[in-house]
């Protein structure tokens, strides 16, 4: 067993190539743009039952995706992202309802609005490490909700309907269409933004914080406007599944849209699909869609459950379902990494000296 | 002078939170862990007087008697099984394994108890009151309580300085590895360090439930605030978390006399502020004693 | 019976191996020194032997036990003290309670008698350990693993860092340790020292003990160059 692992490290690759695209990764990315643009079709085919159900799933896939951004990527635990989720909801009411602007603009610079909004929030928040951000989030989300059941004529404790979307468009079946587009281009758009991102020196530098922070420092990496770059970015994100989520549900009211249970419900998807890894989350979130309908999305056990699965996968398998399967076998569907050829054993990992 | 009354009774509301937050301040201290389910923990602690209350009749202050080595024994376990796991796994981890756990508290306590406010009865000092000026009042139960976080404190102190099983714990909190080499059993170390800060938060969830009434998503607030106390007074110092709790409790109370709607929100400006603050005195060069291990 | 054997023991730093197949074994009573260039695994050994450090392979034997697999302070408990490298001592505690802390058994040791050993310490008893000097430090440290009342004390590179006074002094105490009938083992850059001390020295190099025996038998000639890697004799 020693000589073996001996062995491995000691052993030089006679001939490597660094290689950023596979023949696998090729053929799923291919897979992956036609199923969108196949996607695009349903509203076309199947009924508004089942795209309505699909934009939920598309949310959970945003949030999926956005949580792993901050957490897998940029090593900052947020439970607070609820926070833009419904800045941004109530933003795109503060647009439309009270300024006649056209629902669809108007989450559009609710998005932008949240994301801009994010970036003080994100010099004061990053001020606290780990634990400390996590609450500071939580802080934020909770001053977040405050200010907009305060704020006059938005509804306040007892929320408010998208009326100004049933206004412009009266025809359900359009309606839900419209919903169903906006949803998918967004999670396409947002998808491409993080991988793009992830392929660029970001994401290696990302990576780099996230294993050696001191290291990556030392190294001139400017830790603190990155993870500002990907807080923001989660921000943009969120955001853009709130004003979703306000067009899927119809209604906001502010404990409802500011629940910390987004947090649980991101933080279950990621955990159970894999944190750290592009793939993971999507996969978290289609096996969330799945329970949600299986189970029904609300109740006291329902919550109790994704919370002791979400604890037993952070103790017993933290790099999730498709983690393991990346670290066993060093499948990457999308090229979001470097392999190096000849070797092809998972890659190497820093091990603390065992105590 | 409402004003000078929203300050003091602030300053008696500082000493509920500085109870709650001691519990937080020591298993941070002690292993850098900041237990997201801390609030909720101190939540149960409430229930469960609820339950030993409605069942025996007993007064909620009695009802302590049992209540202390049962969160004890709890902390214990809860170290022993779910926690020290946690953190071999890194820093993030036990984050995420206690927001797990305040979530499954929470939807628990939710549904073995109505999801509707209980409140426990502080009996006599709950109605008892000291008239200082015209607009100002002292209660009880109040300074009880204040009285009661001093002396946890104050304890707890005495305990880290002058006992065995403190030192080792202090040890410990510095450099766990050379601990273990000196032949401190750090992880037993640990699971006692947990034991007295569920203690303490269950305590402290008592008296909050005296103190107003209470429901079991309340767990998350609690939380919030026992942090914002530690943070306002510094991480690392006891007495410090005294003086935050304080400052929090009478920017709370300064807040609810503007708009009652203001109650939280003027604490949680307050956090920011301070956490602010100290980044800009900080890259000044102005190095303040307390940060370390806080700030990033 | 030797009170220690250490039988190819295998230890990784990280991706590194830093220690390959170590054996040998130290006789109550004797003195061993371990010599090595920087890295090359002698610290890793020694913590391996304290249980700071959980081995790939290999044996650790104490007075009989199999202690390969136990935790550190279970070690403490049985007589097996570290000094470790660069003190560490519990700056924030006060020299007293750094000896407080290490306090086990009923034995010789115990803050008077430390106090006893190192006169230096007497007045800064109450003073934290953070603001003291390295040699107050390295005193410091000695104590509390002498606090313990260990049947075999593990020193790490005492002379780092430390004005040769200093040095001059902590070597005097060791001195009077050994001259005591103590078990040591001891890591030392200093050659000179290590050979003076010693009662056996083993030389490391890469991991590997390259060179072993006697400080009469060995010329400083052929520790030297076990030490740079010359003229290699291989004994694992």
């Amino acid at each position: 067993m020693t000589q073996m692992a001996v062995a491995r490290t000691e052993r030089a690759p006679a001939r490597a190539s660094v290689q950023r695209w596979t023949p696998l990764s090729m053929l799923f990315s291919g897979g992956l743009g036609a199923l969108i643009v196949l996607l695009v079709f349903v509203p076309l085919v199947l009924g508004d039952g089942t795209t309505q159900k699909l934009v939920s799933l598309y949310i959970l896939v945003i949030l999926a995706v956005m949580w792993n951004v901050l957490a897998g990527y940029g090593g900052l635990v947020s439970v607070g992202q609820q926070a833009f989720i419904g800045t941004a909801a109530y933003s795109t009411l503060f647009l439309s309802y009270l300024h006649g602007m056209e629902p669809f603009l108007a989450m559009l610079l609710a998005t932008l609005f949240t994301g801009v909004v994010a970036i003080p929030i994100a010099f004061v928040v990053l001020q606290l490490r780990a634990g400390g951000f996590a609450i500071a989030t939580w802080v934020v989300a909770e001053i977040a909700m405050i200010l907009f059941t305060i704020y006059p004529r938005l509804g306040g404790g007892t929320g408010l309907s998208f009326n100004n979307l049933t206004l412009a468009f009266p025809d359900p079946h359009r309606r839900q269409e419209l919903v169903y587009w906006a949803a998918l281009g967004t999670t396409a758009v947002l998808l491409g933004l993080v991988f793009l991102l992830l392929r660029t020196r970001l994401g290696a530098s990302l990576q780099a914080i996230r294993d050696d922070e001191e290291a990556a420092a030392s190294l001139g990496v400017g830790v603190m406007r990155r993870k500002a770059l990907v807080f923001v970015i989660a921000a943009l994100g969120c955001g853009a599944a709130g004003c979703l989520i306000l067009t899927n549900e119809f209604f906001v009211e502010p404990p409802s849209i500011f629940s910390v249970n987004y947090s649980a419900l991101m933080i279950f998807m990621v955990l159970v699909g894999g944190l750290g890894t592009f793939e993971g989350p999507i996969l978290g979130a289609i096996i969330l869609f799945v329970i949600q309908n299986e189970m029904g999305d609300n109740g006291v056990w329902y919550f109790v459950f994704l919370g002791a699965v979400a604890i037993a996968f952070a103790l017993l398998a933290p790099r999730g379902i498709w983690g393991t399967v990346v670290d066993r076998f060093g499948v990457r569907l999308l090229p979001v990494g470097y392999r190096l050829r000849d070797v092809g054993a998972p890659p190497a990992r820093i091990e603390r000296s065992d105590t | 002078m409402t004003w000078l009354n929203a300050v003091v009774q602030g300053i008696f509301l500082g000493g509920v939170y500085a109870l709650l937050a001691t519990g937080l301040s020591l298993m941070f201290g002690v292993m850098r862990i900041i237990n997201l389910a801390h609030g909720s923990l101190a939540l149960v602690g409430a229930y469960m007087a609820v339950l030993l209350v409605d069942h025996t009749g007993i007064s909620p202050y009695l009802a302590i008697a049992p209540i202390l080595p049962g969160a004890l024994i709890v902390g214990y376990l809860l170290q022993r099984t779910m926690l020290e796991r946690s953190l071999r796994g890194g820093q993030l981890v036990p984050l995420l394994t206690t927001f797990g756990l305040l979530i499954i508290i929470g939807n628990l306590l939710q549904k073995f108890f109505s999801p509707d406010a209980q409140a426990l009865n502080p009996g006599e000092l709950g109605v008892k009151s000291w008239r200082v000026t015209s607009s100002i009042s002292i209660s009880a139960f109040a300074a009880l309580v204040l009285g009661l976080a001093v002396v946890v404190l104050g304890a707890l102190q005495l305990f880290l300085t002058r006992t065995r099983t403190g030192r080792e714990l202090r040890a410990t909190a510095e450099d766990a590895d050379t601990a273990e080499l000196v032949g401190v059993n750090a992880r037993r170390v640990y699971a006692r360090a947990t034991a007295i800060a569920v203690a303490t938060a269950a305590l402290a969830g008592v008296f909050l439930g005296m103190r107003s009434a209470f429901g079991p998503s309340d767990g998350a607030s609690q939380l919030i605030f026992a942090f914002e106390a530690v943070v306002i007074g510094g991480l690392g110092s006891l007495w410090g978390t005294l003086a935050g709790g304080i400052a929090l409790g009478v920017a709370q109370n300064i807040g609810e006399q503007v708009d009652p709607q203001y109650f939280a929100l003027f604490g949680h400006l307050l956090f920011l502020i301070v956490i602010v603050g100290r980044a800009v005195l900080e890259s000044r060069g102005v190095a303040i004693r307390f940060l370390r291990g806080a700030q990033a | 019976m030797a009170l220690l054997t250490v039988d190819s023991l295998d230890a990784r730093h990280g991706l590194l191996q830093a220690v390959r197949q170590v054996s040998f074994e130290v006789e109550e009573g004797e003195t061993l020194a371990l010599v090595g260039a920087n890295g090359a695994g002698k610290t890793t050994l020694l913590r391996a032997i304290a249980g700071g450090h959980r081995p790939a392979g290999g044996r650790i034997v104490f007075d009989g036990a199999d202690i390969t697999r136990l935790p550190a302070h279970e070690r403490v408990k049985l007589g097996i003290a570290l000094v470790p490298e660069g003190r560490r001592l519990f700056p924030s505690l006060t020299v007293e309670e750094n000896l407080l802390v290490a306090e086990r058994g009923r034995g010789r040791w115990n803050v008077a008698t430390v106090v006893e050993a190192f006169p230096l310490l007497r007045p800064l008893l109450k003073q934290r350990a953070g603001s003291l000097s390295g040699g107050e430090q390295q005193a410091t440290a000695i104590g509390r693993a002498l606090m313990t009342n260990p049947r075999l004390l593990l020193l790490d590179e005492v002379s780092l860092g430390l004005a040769p006074v200093a040095v001059e002094d902590v070597y005097r105490s060791l001195q009077t340790l050994i001259d005591e009938g103590a078990t040591i083992v001891l890591v030392e850059q200093d050659l000179g020292r290590a050979l003076r001390v010693a009662s056996r020295v083993a030389c490391v190099l890469e991991g590997r003990i390259v060179l072993e025996g006697v400080p009469g038998e060995l010329t400083r000639e052929r520790v030297t160059d076990a030490y740079f890697g010359l003229r290699r004799e291989v004994t694992a």
